[in-house]
């Protein structure tokens, strides 16, 4: 753990509601504002529905109602953040990009142990910045794999 | 090296297909002296590749084939019916041979043992009987034999060796053949610096390297088995060989190597001209010397898919530019408008031509249907006759592949079931061999394929019985010719009341509809008894695009395919009965369709019974050939979508079959009719949807 050794992790901090997230640069394609999206039957509340990516269809996740912080009403002011989750391209809706952080591995300290299901499986560290907190999230699962999954 | 294989593979279907083709032209007596080379070029090409990859089970093969051949091309053996059966089986093997290699199931090696067995026999007793007087000529495998070296002896075999421009315009490598050598024992190569000009004569196009090649190998090696290693560049080099006795004391090579600079062409002299016959004979093999003009190229299919793409966005990109320019109320004759109409026209001429470059032959499948037909004749002992017509028809790459499967199911099914055995047809007063036509045609923007026999129909008493007996029909329903006919695809059906080996297997028929229907295709079967069945298989040209309703449901605009509508109809209040708890139908065409309510399905509103009267109905047709009726709010108008996936970044959604995107720029759902009753009928409210009610 030597600290010349671990470059600064480069980290894309936001907010949803009165919390600020964070993911890793590096799975980040691009961010866009917030365009209507078309509603999928029989989809999880947390999928909005899918836009159009220059051709391509993009599945959109209210990222607040994922983590259980409750659904999102989109405005204009509202965000994609385009990422990479496995093969998949995925948008995510919050409410804005607030910064774009260098972080070194060793201050992104262990989710404390709270009860919380939906943290424990998504959330992987939190990261003090200014005397804020700010949790890294970890992309994957992020969408309903199966049909089980699936609650309409 | 892994691109080298593939490229290797794919010329290898192309000349096998060729090597099929001629065969059967010369089974037709269409063929002629030429046909006769091309299918010897074909075999001596494969066999050629093969021997650059190590494939040596297939080089043995391709090799007794291509003595065989090579006696029928020199015309000491005459390719009468039965030899060409054996060589078509023979065609078949090395086939075989190709797809093991590839990585495919292994070959059969008792059945190829005793096809090459009869070549053999084929090639060895014809030649020998009637060619016994004769002057031994120079054919490939008799000349090698001929310059046997005194064997036994372990010792340095010389080789010279010249590359000729022609050898790197056939795309072999001097180095590789070098390698190979390698594999017969020890090599020392070096380059023959005295043959190489001063740079104020170079020419590029010229290769000027000479390699002096020692060999140390050991007694089993001779001379036959080192030309063998320059087989495929006969004719494109100069080649000398020079045994181990005529080459010296090894200790003293390096004294000689400048000798035999001179020596060496002298000694082999003979040999050299001894080859010459066969290395004209054989430079067609390896292209010929002419340089190609290339009419084709191969592109990789990724790229034309991103062209597709690509094309797509702009097909859809204008159509947003002129829904702007539209709210924008710029005038009509504008300009604006006058630029925007040829851009649209620009726009549709590119989507046109990149689809045609996915267009492809059916050719590719219908080639592979007469070994379909050999085997499946031989294995219900009939004798059958495969007629084509329209290979040339073309068709999205897309579909293509998908046409296989149905294809082979119907020819299997024709040979199977609706030919008769030789006696029966000799009985009805029939022909011995029953003919089976299989066709492509270009019809109302869709490929129609039709599997036509001409055996004794469909048993439409037996049909029935069947069908009733294992619950698809009632024994009363009273249908038509044509429904009965069209019975064999309904689910749990199969004609064969012993399952037979051939048509038994697998899927059934009704697996073959549903797998068509899906691709928004159709199939149907009509049948004159004592006369013969004619399946009719109808597909969109592509599946990159669709022919579709654009409807509203709710504030949500929904695409449905064309191909699934039957009719849209606005029922009156009156037609429309509730059945049981929840469920609805609608009276139409003397029967009763179950209404489904696209909103309450999809979830989009509450229960469907709820929802007012009126609307628009689309009547459709679903997987199991019955009707339902799709209530919708209003329709937008019929057009082409460009179909996207939703898997690539979600995942399946049932009762959506894809999505596209419209002219505003949004994602519309494509429904998927058959998902969608099926969701239905999973939901416990809506009645069965009559199978066969209507036939289509």
């Amino acid at each position: 753990m030597s600290q010349t050794d671990t470059p600064p992790r480069e980290l894309i901090a936001f907010r949803i509601g009165d919390q600020e997230f964070c993911v890793d640069i590096r799975a980040v394609r691009e961010i866009r504002g917030w365009s209507p999206a078309t509603p999928l039957p029989l989809a999880p509340a947390y999928v909005r529905g899918v836009i159009n990516l220059r051709g391509a269809v993009l599945p959109i996740v209210d990222l607040g109602a994922r983590l259980g912080l409750g659904t999102t009403e989109p405005e204009a002011r509202h965000v994609i953040i385009v990422a990479r989750v496995g093969l998949r391209t995925v948008g995510l809706l919050v409410e804005a990009v607030s910064d774009i952080l260098g972080v070194a591995e060793e201050m992104i300290q262990p989710t404390p142990d709270i009860a919380c299901e939906v943290v424990r499986a998504f959330v992987k560290g939190v990261i003090p910045v200014d005397g804020r907190m700010i949790s890294l999230i970890a992309l994957d699962g992020l969408l309903p794999e199966t049909e089980v999954e699936e609650a309409a | 090296m892994e691109a080298i294989r593939a490229t290797f593979f794919q010329e290898c279907d192309e000349l096998l297909s060729d090597l099929e083709a001629g065969l059967l032209d010369l089974q037709t007596g269409a063929g002629d002296g030429e046909t006769v080379n091309a299918v010897f070029r074909a075999v001596h090409s494969v066999k050629g590749g093969a021997g650059a990859f190590g494939l040596d089970d297939l080089v043995r093969f391709a090799h007794v084939f291509e003595t065989t051949l090579d006696e029928v091309r020199t015309g000491r053996l005459a390719a009468g019916p039965d030899e060409t059966a054996l060589m078509l089986r023979a065609a078949d093997v090395l086939s075989d041979h190709v797809t093991a290699a590839k990585g495919g199931p292994a070959v059969d090696q008792t059945a190829a043992a005793v096809v090459a067995g009869e070549l053999e026999r084929l090639a060895g007793v014809e030649a020998g009987g009637g060619a016994a007087d004769e002057e031994p000529d120079f054919g490939f495998v008799p000349a090698a034999l001929s310059l046997d070296e005194p064997s036994g002896a372990t010792g340095e075999w010389r080789v010279r060796f010249t590359p000729l421009a022609a050898l790197y315009r056939n795309a072999n490598d001097g180095l590789l053949l070098l390698r190979e050598l390698e594999r017969l024992g020890d090599v020392e190569a070096r380059l023959d610096m005295d043959a190489l000009t001063g740079l104020d004569a170079f020419d590029a196009e010229t290769p000027l390297l000479t390699f002096q090649v020692q060999l140390t190998a050991g007694p089993e090696v001779d001379e036959a088995r080192i030309r063998e290693v320059f087989e495929f560049v006969e004719g494109d080099c100069d080649l000398t060989i020079t045994a181990p006795d005529a080459g010296g004391d090894a200790d003293t090579e390096a004294l000689l190597a400048r000798l035999m600079l001179e020596a060496t062409p002298v000694e082999a002299a003979p040999v050299t001209a001894a080859e010459t016959p066969v290395a004209v004979a054989a430079a067609p093999s390896s292209g010929g010397g002419e340089p190609l003009v290339q009419t084709t190229i191969r592109v990789d299919l990724e790229r034309v898919d991103r062209l597709i793409d690509l094309v797509g966005e702009l097909v859809i990109n204008q159509a947003m530019l002129a829904q702007r320019v539209n709210e924008a109320g710029l005038a009509r004759n504008g300009a604006v408008a006058v630029g925007l109409d040829d851009l649209e026209q620009l726009t549709r001429e590119i989507q046109d031509s990149v689809m045609a470059i996915r267009a492809q032959p059916v050719k590719s499948v219908f080639q592979r249907m007469p070994r379909l037909v050999r085997e499946v004749a031989a294995a219900t002992g009939k004798r059958v006759r495969l007629v084509t017509d329209g290979e040339g028809t073309e068709v999205d790459k897309t579909v293509i592949e998908r046409l296989s499967e149905p294809i082979t199911h119907m020819i299997r099914n024709a040979i199977d079931h609706g030919l008769e055995a030789p006696e029966a047809r000799h009985a009805a007063g029939k022909a011995e061999e029953g003919t089976v036509r299989l066709s492509a045609q270009h019809r109302s923007g869709r490929i129609v394929i039709e599997v036509a026999d001409d055996g004794r129909g469909i048993d439409r008493e037996r049909v029935r019985a069947i069908a009733v007996d294992r619950g698809v029909i009632a024994a009363d329903a009273v249908l038509t010719d044509e429904e009965i006919d069209n019975l064999i695809f309904a689910p749990g059906f199969s004609t064969a009341e012993a399952v037979s080996d051939i048509s038994g297997r697998g899927v059934g028929m009704d697996v073959v509809k549903r797998s068509i229907q899906a691709l928004g295709g159709r199939i149907v079967i009509t049948s004159r008894p004592g006369l013969g069945s004619t399946f009719t298989l109808s597909l969109p040209l592509t599946l990159a695009v669709l022919d579709g309703m654009v409807v509203t449901v709710g504030d949500h605009t929904l695409v449905v395919p064309i191909s699934v509508i039957v009719e849209t109809l606005q029922p009156k209040a009156a037609d429309i009965r509730p059945l049981g708890p929840g469920g609805t139908v609608l009276a139409v065409r003397g029967g009763h369709a179950p209404l489904i309510d696209i909103g309450g399905v999809l979830g989009w509103r509450g229960a469907a019974a709820e929802g007012p009267p009126g609307g628009v109905t689309l009547l459709v047709e679903s997987e199991l050939g019955g009707l339902a009726a799709l209530r919708v709010d209003a329709i937008q108008g019929q057009r082409q979508v460009v179909i996207k996936s939703l898997e690539q970044n979600y995942r399946q959604v049932e009762g959506v079959a894809a999505a596209t995107i419209l002219g505003d720029g949004r994602v519309a759902l494509i429904l998927d009719v058959d998902g969608l009753i099926a969701t239905r009928r999973r939901a416990g409210s809506a009645p069965r949807p009559q199978p066969l009610a209507q036939a289509s």
